[in-house]
């Protein structure tokens, strides 16, 4: 037994859950969410979390969902990677996140692992905070007020923190319609499959006429969280679609990026150059895929 | 402080009911309390799959799950493999001690459980796919190449109409 000693709660209804987390908050008690653990299990074996106490959202049924809502793809915070990677309606109406959601883990950390625990985790080195920010994403939380939205732009506030409080439930994301003209790609780097990503770029961007239009690059893994690389997208705005010029994209988004982050798997000079390396890959990608 | 839980969970079809800490893995509560020891514990945080064992029938890590998230779910550990009545081996068991599967026989029971989720699941997986699918465990003696082999000769052996 790693994990320090810690008291459980199990609340059958989110508003339960939000009444849970506000009292022992108040009382001021170290109090945690647990969804599929597969984060917070391993803090906790290693005491780099010492939570007194864990609120599990596992019992929340109603929060296990993925529906379509008018052409907004919604999905419900508990349910899980594997879930979502192996729906149709997901790949057929967000083909990015579906691509993305294979690049977590493996089986068995999806299986368990919940599309709301990854969010809420906001690990610099995921893939979802980055697609978040090139789609549309919106993340619903339920606190003791009620309800409110949160735009991905503003979600995700720094390493492992978001903008939600802790008495406040993620229940949703969601994603608002991508069209069909539209180009997406992912690329990362990882020392094992499977393995959180040293360094990866996701991309998504329009080609009018053989011009770029609408670009968004977003990096993950080489900040404190996931960042527009929004010197590279202004440089491509209106340019042809040929490869010169997403090698040149690449080059800018490696010279702007501010600050990466070193580690002894890589320096920060290995993680700009991988930045820049990913960019041209992904946007060489997403401009040869088959409409 | 840290009061405990009763749970109820069926593993390998008996139905358990304790008393147990919160704090305790389903991975300790298989080997401590119900003294299955079929599931190993390496890293105990989520890196090897050692601790491999299928909940509700999908793979999941034992030591990445607490004994009271268990509570009224379905828990399947390598001991469930074997034949309860003729004490035959299962086919993948089988494979792996045909094939060479295993040396020291650590990472064996994770193998063999994330085996049997994708052979259910895909009764004809390409190589990449039983790279892809196997990708989560770790051994340190075989080299995988022989553990390759084993999945794919279960896989043979397991397809409908194959002789038994
Ligand atoms: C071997 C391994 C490899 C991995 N590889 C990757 C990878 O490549 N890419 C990747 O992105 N992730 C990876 N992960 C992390 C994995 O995807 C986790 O599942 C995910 O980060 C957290 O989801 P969870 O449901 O398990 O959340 P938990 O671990 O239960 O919780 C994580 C955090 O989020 C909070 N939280 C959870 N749900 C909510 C909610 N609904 N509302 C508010 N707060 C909430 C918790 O309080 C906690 O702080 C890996 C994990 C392992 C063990
Ligand atoms: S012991 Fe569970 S993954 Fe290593
Ligand atoms: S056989 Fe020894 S670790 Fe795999």
């Amino acid at each position: 037994m790693k994990p320090a000693p810690f008291d459980y709660h199990a609340p059958a209804t989110l508003d339960e859950a939000v009444a849970l987390l506000t009292r022992l908050g108040d009382e001021g008690c170290d109090v945690k969410i647990i969804a599929g653990g597969q984060s917070l299990m391993p803090m906790l074996a290693l005491r780099v979390a010492r939570p007194e106490v864990l609120v599990d959202l596992g019992r929340l049924e109603a929060l296990d969902y993925i529906r379509d809502e008018g052409g907004t793809l919604v999905i419900g915070a508990m349910a899980s990677k594997q879930a979502a990677a192996d729906s149709d309606l997901v790949r057929r109406a967000q083909p990015l996140f579906q691509a993305a959601t294979e690049l977590v883990g493996h089986r068995q950390i999806r299986n368990r692992g919940t599309v709301g625990g990854s969010f809420a985790h906001a690990d610099p080195a995921s893939e979802y905070p980055a697609v978040a920010l090139v789609l549309d994403t919106e993340f619903e939380a339920v606190g003791p007020d009620g309800m409110r939205t949160i735009p991905a732009a503003d979600f995700f506030v720094t390493y492992m923190t978001t903008s939600l409080e802790a008495n406040e439930v993620l229940t949703a994301v969601k994603f608002a319609p991508f069209a069909p003209r539209r180009r997406w790609a992912i690329q990362e780097f990882a020392r094992r499959n499977g393995d959180l990503a040293l360094a990866g770029v996701a991309v998504t961007l329009d080609i009018e006429a053989g011009l770029c239009r609408d670009v968004r690059i977003a990096a993950f893994g080489v900040q404190a969280t996931a960042v527009r690389l929004t010197a590279a997208e202004r440089m491509l705005e209106g340019r042809p679609a040929q490869p010169q010029h997403f090698e040149e994209a690449g080059r800018v988004a490696a010279t702007a990026l501010d600050d990466p982050m070193g580690c002894i798997h890589a320096s920060p000079d290995y993680r700009r150059h991988l930045v820049g390396v990913l960019a041209a890959r992904a946007l060489t990608e997403a401009a040869a895929r088959p409409q | 402080m840290s009061s405990k839980q009763r749970i109820e969970v069926r593993v390998n079809g008996i139905r358990h009911v304790r008393e147990v800490e919160p704090r305790l893995t389903l991975a300790d509560f298989l080997r401590h309390d119900l003294g299955l020891g079929g599931t190993h514990v390496g890293c105990e945080h989520g890196i090897c799959g050692a601790c491999t064992v299928l909940i509700d029938d999908r793979s999941a890590r034992a030591c990445l799950t607490l004994a009271v998230q268990a509570d009224g779910h379905e828990v399947a550990t390598v001991e469930s493999l074997r034949a309860p009545e003729s004490g035959a081996l299962h086919p993948i068991q089988q494979a792996f001690v045909d094939a060479h599967g295993l040396q020291c026989g650590f990472c064996t029971p994770g193998f063999m459980m994330t085996t049997l989720e994708l052979l259910r699941g895909n009764p004809d997986p390409t190589e990449e796919q039983i790279k892809e699918a196997l990708g989560g465990n770790l051994c340190r003696c075989t080299g995988y190449q022989s553990i390759l082999e084993s999945v794919k000769l279960a896989a043979q052996r397991m397809k409908p109409g194959a002789p038994a």
